[in-house]
């Protein structure tokens, strides 16, 4: 087995885009990590910083909110309204010393499929890079 | 309401630097609906600072309860079975009455306040709050408009505009709107000018804070 750090990472995917781009990659065949688990959310205004924090508790390494393109919503402007809880969560973790790349919010559509695997590849390499959560560093230890 | 907003996390670190157990306390009064120290907000807060313990490798434990109100003595007594865990440190997320309650309700306690208690006032949208009352004790916005110049006017002047008001903005920030020129402007749309004209006469501060710190006694609702 290789001692490569597979990183734990918890998607935060809107049912109307990413959710179903997801569904689309699996359509294509496309390959990409498996080191995200995805959950689904009606639209990414439900996302609350509290999910985020829990999941950094329980041990993931990386975080990420997949919302509808800007102007897109569902809901009109839920990504926008996530997008700042991201932000504003980023900047919290860079106060206690985590890196604020830890958490992301990307925006596709439905159709992206492509996408949506390219974007699982890039955020697993982010997160590759850099390493396991500080908080779970010290955990194992 | 009260309008609070959290201390930045490195003070509330400094707070509770080497304790083992904390207790993070919100209110479900006015800060549940400032967003600033209900139930959730004291999620974050306990959630931040075990992940900031946890990254250190500290083992510390920090749990979490929300009261009713902490400006009551009955919901303060609530805490009673918290406080008998024994914690090192407990932060109160509630406006500055809340830890000055707790810590009189419980005196041996390392009691913090983990807000800052900003002032009275109202949502102008989610997320945005402007100060609108001063507790001069004595009301008089009916004279005005329905406007507080005592609070909105920079000087609390009783007979504005002063020099200053430009374009309807103070003179001390343009992030600052002249309260005077909206007095004036809704007595002229009115065609009330007349009711705007009189000089008011100095205002009495005895109602205020000038008097001292402040204290209500309803005899018919006292036991
Ligand atoms: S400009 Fe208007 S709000 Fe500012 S001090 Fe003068 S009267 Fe008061």
């Amino acid at each position: 087995m290789s001692d490569e750090f597979e990183p734990r990472i918890i998607a935060f995917c809107c049912q109307y885009c990413s959710y179903s781009a997801a569904d689309m990659a699996g359509s294509m065949r496309l390959q990409y990590p498996t080191n995200v688990e995805i959950v689904l959310i009606p639209c990414t205004g439900r996302f609350d910083v509290i999910l985020a924090l829990k999941a950094f508790e329980s041990g993931a390494d990386g975080v990420y909110v997949a919302g509808c393109l800007e102007g897109n919503c569902h809901f009109v402007d839920g990504n926008i309204r996530a997008k700042k809880r991201v932000a504003y969560l980023a900047n919290e973790l860079k106060k206690i010393g985590i890196e604020p790349e830890r958490i992301a919010m990307y925006n596709l559509s439905a159709s992206m499929g492509p996408r949506f695997a390219e974007i699982v590849t890039e955020f697993t390499d982010n997160i590759k890079a850099l390493g396991p959560s500080p908080v779970k560093k010290k955990l194992a230890a | 309401m009260i309008i609070a907003e959290r201390k930045p996390i490195d003070e509330i670190k400094s707070f509770i630097e080497g304790q083992k157990k904390v207790l993070v306390v919100g209110c479900r009064g006015c800060v549940t609906v400032c967003n600033a120290g209900g139930t959730k907000e004291v999620e974050i807060l306990a959630s931040l600072l075990r992940l900031d313990a946890q990254k250190e490798g500290h083992d510390v434990t920090v749990d979490e309860h929300t009261l009713e109100r902490q400006c009551d003595p009955e919901y303060i007594d609530e805490l009673v079975e918290f406080v008998d865990k024994k914690y090192d440190a407990i932060l109160s997320m509630a406006c500055s009455v809340g830890p000055q309650f707790l810590s009189r309700r419980y005196p041996k306690e390392n009691i913090f306040p983990a807000l800052n208690t900003n002032f009275i006032g109202g949502a102008l949208a989610h997320g945005i709050w402007a100060e609108h009352c001063q507790a001069c004790g004595n009301c008089i916005i009916h004279k005005f408009g329905g406007m507080c110049p005592v609070t909105r006017c920079s000087k609390s002047l009783m007979n504005g505009p002063c020099g200053g008001s430009a374009g309807g903005v103070c003179e001390i920030s343009k992030e600052v709107e002249c309260i005077w020129h909206l007095i004036a402007t809704k007595f002229m749309e009115e065609g009330k000018l007349e009711q705007f004209a009189p000089i008011q006469p100095i205002k009495d501060w005895s109602s205020s804070r000038d008097g001292g710190p402040r204290k209500i006694v309803r005899e018919e609702l006292v036991k």
